[in-house]
């Protein structure tokens, strides 16, 4: 079924990825290049997921996470990190503000897609 | 969708971040101090990072990342920047941009670069994360399949995080075959309850071969707030083979502690010899116990504190498992008796010169000993008539072109709720005019009625039908089928009878599972409380203000089906206050089906039958009694005696059909 997925990464690279991964899934892809974007989008979009990234200027991913799900309309939507860190110390902080998945980069288009899966069922 | 080639893509961005990182690292030459730099220095580094290693510059990732390690040290110091640290920083820099057009350019001079920055940046305690990979773990494989058990529960939180635990369930079930059973002992009362909360745990048993690492990649994300267990739960034993069949059975079952201690390797536990008057004894107790569960029920139904309320709730699915498995206790495999008719048949294959084929099925069909007891005595009947007047002799069966030996077969088979025994022969089918005949001498039915063969053929089971035309030494010495009826009846039982003239005939009896215990509806009529078994009940329906004051129209239209009704208030001229909503059950048995028309229906509950004493074991309309809540005893309907008088009604009135057909 298609789905409505957020992006949300200072890098365009990272992004287009994403987006092309997801789209050849048919889903939808909405894009953001910050947390604060992202946050602006999220909240005025029916989201299915997000894909963020944690390092951003701006506002960066755990400060997202932990805004949007402030926002009723972020209730059920799983939010998968996508992000180099793999410390343990982040997931836990990330995990504590509301995170529901956890994605290490580089990550493969087939990752993407399963992991994607598997928090939208 | 035209996009360019996302290689590409990084390459611009990479060099806009190493342009922003030039500039940073400029901007900290003059200001050592400023944390904004140093983030944002490192922010950039991080994205060349990960974004690099996407797109295949792996020689870029993997600089960049000792960069960033260095980079990190200093971040996290909170030292100023030397003005050292910021060359080196800027040659790493433009190493980076050689490596991003040519990634085999000067990696000597780049491991320089990198030695030099680890180095001068501030040492700290504990090297940090140098893999990027998600840790797998590997579990040891011993390449048998087995089973496993999972049990996990969620944070409570983890809906609103947006994790669905049934996607879980999924992944795990396409590991291996999988029961899936809800743990539901958190779940708490309904006013404490937050709808937005995940309170049930699973327990999922998986027949896989080591299936540990791919359960821990399911809950991979979930981290530490999950509650996983994961065990082996049997032997690695060529047993385990056996098990997978009898698994989806148990797919429903709603309490896992039962599942998994009653699996397959426990089944060849030893049997056990007990005299049956204990377990009489114990369904006694759980009887009481019921009641007494009832009446604590009743008590806390409504205005009891929601703790009292916890409690008898719990106290009611406690006592209903004690009680099924107390009457569990008590089924007997049907084959017991079975066993017996073998005797029986060859002996009168013998005495009456007929060759008799004996053929059963269903023997591991279990009833309650009580209902096995009591079903000999009308079998043992019923398969001597078959033999003896179903059956023709060989000579007779030659000539009709059957085969010389006649086969009766006798079978069991559960349906639903009750258990299903079919007794057939291919013998020469019932006499309809003989019977009729007989009925007529015997002033059963009148020589002038109108009666289909069908209609003829129960007459069998009529009192004072003497069943033999001429009497055997074998059948028809005063043991009729209407003792056989009423006996199966007594058990709460039915009886019915089909017959093809040359092709045989074959007996129908429907038990009940178990005569202890069993569901009731509660109805009301006038001021007496009735119960009706649940398993008869097919439907309840409002009797129509049409039908409450019109005498001798005692049928409804049920979407478009003529079912008889019974005023219960006029059959019990019951007393007290009527209803202006008087309700129909529709209660049924085989195909016949009858509505009992009652004041108002209470609901359903545990009905412990009691026998009738032997002073009220006339009144047909009553199978037993048994004691509510309140301590008054209501009456149990018996449903195969009142579809009789339904059906007695309907006879004589063909008219009803067709008006409102």
């Amino acid at each position: 079924m298609s789905k409505t997925i957020l992006t949300i990464d200072d890098s365009p690279s990272i992004r287009q990825m994403v987006a092309m991964t997801l789209a050849a899934e048919g889903h939808q892809v909405i894009e953001a290049g910050n947390g604060s974007e992202g946050y602006a989008k999220a909240s005025t979009n029916t989201v299915h997921a997000v894909v963020v990234d944690l390092n951003m200027p701006v506002m960066n991913g755990i400060e997202f996470i932990r805004k949007y799900r402030q926002h009723p309309s972020s209730k059920g939507v799983p939010i998968v990190l996508l992000t180099t860190e793999s410390d343990e110390a982040l997931k836990r902080e990330a995990r504590a503000a509301g995170a529901t998945g956890w994605m290490v980069k580089p990550f493969n288009p087939t990752q993407l897609v399963s992991v994607i899966k598997k928090v939208t069922g | 969708m035209t996009r360019v080639d996302p290689a590409e893509t990084f390459r611009q961005e990479a060099q806009e971040l190493l342009e922003q990182l030039e500039t940073t690292l400029l901007d900290l030459e003059q200001a050592p101090a400023d944390r904004e730099l140093v983030d944002a220095a490192f922010r950039a580094l991080h994205t060349i990072k990960g974004s690099g290693a996407m797109f295949g510059f792996t020689a870029v990732a993997e600089f960049v990342h000792g960069f960033e390690t260095a980079f990190d040290r200093v971040r996290k110091s909170g030292q100023p920047i030397s003005a050292d640290l910021v060359t080196l920083a800027l040659q790493a820099r433009d190493h980076v941009d050689g490596l991003i057009n040519d990634p085999d350019a000067d990696t000597a001079g780049g491991a320089r670069i990198l030695t030099a920055l680890d180095a001068i940046a501030p040492q700290e305690g504990g090297a940090s994360d140098a893999s990027v990979a998600e840790p797998v773990s590997t579990a040891a494989a011993d390449g048998v399949a087995g089973r496993w058990r999972v049990r996990f529960k969620l944070p409570a939180d983890a809906l609103a995080m947006g994790t669905n635990p049934l996607l879980r369930l999924d992944e795990l079930a396409e590991i291996g075959p999988a029961t899936i059973s809800a743990l539901t002992d958190d779940i708490p009362l309904l006013d404490e309850l937050d709808p937005e909360c995940c309170y049930i745990g699973w327990e999922v048993v998986i027949e896989a071969t080591d299936p540990q690492a791919a359960i821990e990649d399911v809950f991979l994300f979930q981290g530490d707030d999950l509650d996983l267990e994961v065990s082996r739960i049997d032997e690695p034993a060529g047993e385990a083979a056996a098990v997978p069949g009898d698994a989806p059975e148990e797919k429903a079952a709603p309490r896992s502690e039962v599942v998994t201690a009653t699996s397959a390797p426990a089944a060849k536990a030893a049997l056990l010899r007990v005299p049956a008057e204990r377990l009489d004894a114990l369904m006694d107790q759980v009887g009481e116990l019921v009641i007494a569960q009832t009446r604590l029920s009743e008590l806390t139904a409504d205005g009891a504190p929601p703790a009292l309320q916890g409690i008898a709730e719990e106290l009611e699915r406690l006592i209903g498992g004690l009680r099924d498995t107390s009457m569990g206790i008590r089924m007997v495999p049907i084959g017991s008796l079975f066993g017996r008719f073998r005797r029986l048949v060859s002996d009168l294959s013998r005495s009456l010169g007929k060759e008799i084929e004996f053929v059963t099925s269903g023997e591991e069909t279990e009833l309650d000993k009580t209902v096995i007891e009591r079903l000999a005595d009308p079998l043992v009947h019923l398969i001597r008539n078959a033999v003896d007047h179903g059956l023709e002799n060989p000579d007779a069966r030659v000539a009709a072109g059957k085969p010389a030996a006649g086969t009766v077969r006798l079978a069991a088979i559960y349906s639903g709720a009750e258990v299903t025994v079919t007794l057939t022969d291919d013998g020469a089918g019932l006499n309809a005019a003989r019977i009729r005949q007989k009925a007529e001498e015997n002033g059963i039915i009148s020589p002038d009625a109108e009666m289909r063969d069908e209609e003829i053929y129960p007459l069998i089971f009529a009192p004072g039908f003497s069943t033999a035309a001429e009497v055997t030494e074998l059948s028809g010495r005063g043991v009729g089928m209407d003792v056989v009826k009423q006996t199966i009846e007594a058990l709460r039982g039915t009886i019915d009878l089909t017959s093809e003239p040359g092709r045989g005939t074959t007996i129908t009896l429907r038990l009940p599972l178990t005569l202890a215990i069993i569901d009731g509806m509660l109805v009301r009529v006038g001021d007496g409380r009735y119960s009706i078994p649940m398993a008869a009940v097919e439907e309840c329906v409002e009797l129509p203000a049409s039908a409450v004051d019109r005498r001798g129209r005692d049928f409804l239209n049920i979407r478009g089906q003529i079912v008889p009704f019974l005023r219960l208030r006029e059959l019990f001229r019951a007393e007290g206050e009527t209803s202006d909503f008087q309700k129909v059950v529709v209660v049924s048995a085989g195909d016949a089906r009858v509505g009992l028309a009652v004041d108002q229906i209470l609901g359903n509950h545990q009905v412990v039958i009691k026998q009738l004493s032997r002073l009220h074991s006339g009144l047909n309309s009553f199978s037993g009694a048994t004691i509510l809540g309140d301590g008054s005893v209501s009456l149990i309907l018996n449903v195969a005696q009142l579809i009789g008088m339904g059906a007695m009604k309907r006879t004589p009135a063909g008219i009803e059909e067709r008006e409102a057909a």
